[in-house]
């Protein structure tokens, strides 16, 4: 390093603090060189919305989440990060939980979709929900339409027999335990730290017995 | 996002047909990696050809005692297969070591194979960068380094092929199945897949332009006790910094490849060669002619670390 100028210094500084992110999950470029003209193109597709078939003409560029939020005004599907790092937009299509900000609205045509609003309403909770407010599981709540789908997503998973990285025996089925839902529940950044609250709540749900539990 | 326009291909021989003669097209499988990259403009199609509908999203078994993977399967759906977990427990268990439930939902076995590097350099377009925009100079090099490749590097480029699907599909020798736009197929042996940066490292596979990927076949079972061990910065979520895919048989003999340290999954004869005699006698030939930087010169001691404890694993379930 002796010869390295100031410089040179400073932008391996700012770059380190830069890439140390980008390696666990890389961040938004700042500013783009203005974008040439080209011409929107425009598509219809059908989605089966929580339920209710929703027939829309969209822009081909936009995702499963802005599809939801801007044109179907279901804003409990949250954006974060909007590259697929955070989990925010959890939502299932299919019957599977994805990252709706990764997904275009057009790659549906048919899909059943449900959202946090389709999972349950504030006169009539899913499970899941319920539990999320017994426990505490959110500070701010921003995150949590998306922990919620996925933790729903979990069980069933884990139900299914779908190994994870913590499963010890891969030709066994896999078991509702506290690890297994933490390594499974890592697609979904808190950023209060909520995170032993969400795990109290899905164990409930499950009903396991997990060690410091308070069910 | 640049716009552009869509189109759902029927067949592999159409969806190959439709990618040539569409200047700019891309094939979208999950979306999981080029949608990403589409946010940032680091790659622009003009015309996305999505493949979902080309029914390649089965698992079955070949004439040879192996399996055929369609290329459409998902990493949840593959690594949870009954038979993957029996017979190839490596694979199921890189695959379950990386990205998140959600993700492996939607990322595909072909989508995987191909997912770009995660050099900072490349996703910072204000950066130069040789990959992203062939020509520019390299921004890693001289740079910020700590995640990059130490091995198997270039004068041009020096990032590393971050997945880790394909480091277990390395040391299983697997081959890529694919159909171009006249209908002609071909096998590709894994060893030969991913290349080597060259002078050219926006040229990343041996696929031809508009060259669809069908499916991924492995040989019969090899057996032994299958590991995954990945080391990275935090226990989940997160890319490797070293991982180790190694098949261990009961008298110590076995294979070895390792990822997050070279531009395409690294395996060595010498190395498999080697298995048996500890760990530092299996890295060396691993790392002969290792390049590393100031910042990922810890990798070398990572990795002969990684190969001793995945070997004790190895034993441990075997
Ligand atoms: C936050 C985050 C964390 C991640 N962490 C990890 C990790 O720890 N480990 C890891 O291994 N991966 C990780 N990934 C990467 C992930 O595995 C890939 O994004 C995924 O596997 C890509 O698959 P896809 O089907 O979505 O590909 P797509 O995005 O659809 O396609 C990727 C590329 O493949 C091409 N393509 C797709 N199908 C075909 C085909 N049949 N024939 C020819 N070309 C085709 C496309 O044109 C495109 O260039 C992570 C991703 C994210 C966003
Ligand atoms: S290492 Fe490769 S990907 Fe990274 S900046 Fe250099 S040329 Fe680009």
């Amino acid at each position: 390093m002796a010869n390295v100028t100031e410089m040179e210094i400073s932008r391996r500084g700012v770059m380190a603090v830069g890439a140390a992110s980008a390696m666990l999950a890389p961040l938004p470029a700042g500013a783009q060189v203005p974008a040439p003209k080209a011409v929107p193109v425009t598509m219809k597709v059908s989605l089966e919305v929580n339920g209710t078939r929703r027939d829309l003409e969209v822009d081909t560029r936009t995702t499963l989440l802005d599809v939801l939020r801007e044109n179907l005004h279901l804003t409990g599907t949250k954006k974060g990060c909007d590259h697929g790092q955070c989990g925010a937009c959890t939502v299932m299509a299919g019957g599977k939980r994805i990252n709706s900000c990764l997904s275009l609205a057009v790659m549906h045509q048919g899909d059943e979709i449900v959202t946090i609003e389709g999972l349950g309403t504030p006169e009539k909770l899913h499970p899941m929900q319920a539990a999320f407010i017994k426990h505490d599981g959110y500070q701010c709540g921003y995150c949590t339409p998306g922990q919620i789908c996925s933790a729903v997503a979990v069980l069933a998973e884990i139900k299914a027999g779908i190994p994870s990285h913590v499963t010890a025996e891969l030709t066994a089925r896999p078991m509702v335990t506290g690890a297994e839902m933490r390594e499974r529940m890592s697609g979904n950044i808190c950023r209060c730290g909520a995170y032993s609250n969400i795990v109290d709540a899905m164990a409930d749900v499950a009903g396991a017995d997990i060690a410091g539990v308070k069910a | 996002m640049k716009p552009f326009t869509y189109e759902r291909a029927k067949t592999p021989a159409a969806a190959a047909a439709a990618a040539m003669r569409t200047p700019g097209a891309k094939f979208i499988a999950g979306g999981t990696n080029l949608l990403d990259l589409m946010k940032l403009e680091i790659e622009a199609p003009r015309h996305l050809v999505d493949v979902n509908a080309l029914k390649l999203d089965k698992i079955e078994a070949t004439p040879g005692g192996g399996v055929r993977i369609g290329a459409l399967v998902s990493n949840t759906d593959l690594a949870s297969n009954t038979r993957i977990r029996r017979d190839y427990g490596v694979l199921s268990r890189a695959i379950v070591a990386g990205a998140s439930g959600q993700l492996r939902n939607k990322a595909t076995t072909a989508g995987n194979l191909l997912q770009r590097t995660r050099c900072p350099y490349f996703y910072d377009t204000n950066q130069p960068c040789n990959k992203r925009q062939p020509g520019s100079g390299c921004g890693a090099i001289g740079g910020y380094s700590r995640q990059l490749a130490v091995i198997g590097t270039s004068t041009k480029c020096i990032a590393t092929y971050p997945g880790d699907m394909a480091v277990a599909m390395r040391v299983l020798d697997a081959q890529v199945e694919t159909v171009n736009a006249a209908g002609t197929v071909r096998a590709i042996p894994i060893a030969e897949f991913h290349r080597s940066p060259g002078d050219t490292p926006h040229i990343e596979t041996a696929l031809a332009p508009g060259e669809l990927i069908t499916s991924v076949t492995l040989p019969a079972p090899i057996g032994g006790s299958h590991v995954y061990y990945k080391v990275r910065d935090r226990a989940s979520y997160a890319f490797a910094l070293v991982s180790v895919a190694a098949v261990v048989q009961r008298d110590g003999s076995g294979r070895v490849a390792i990822g997050g340290i070279a531009p395409r999954p690294w395996r060595v004869a010498g190395a498999d060669a080697a298995m048996g005699q500890g760990a530092k006698a299996v890295a060396q030939p691993l790392l002969a002619g290792a390049k590393p930087t100031e910042d990922n010169a810890f990798k070398l001691a990572l990795v002969e670390r990684t190969i001793g404890a995945a070997i004790a694993q190895a034993r441990e379930t075997a």
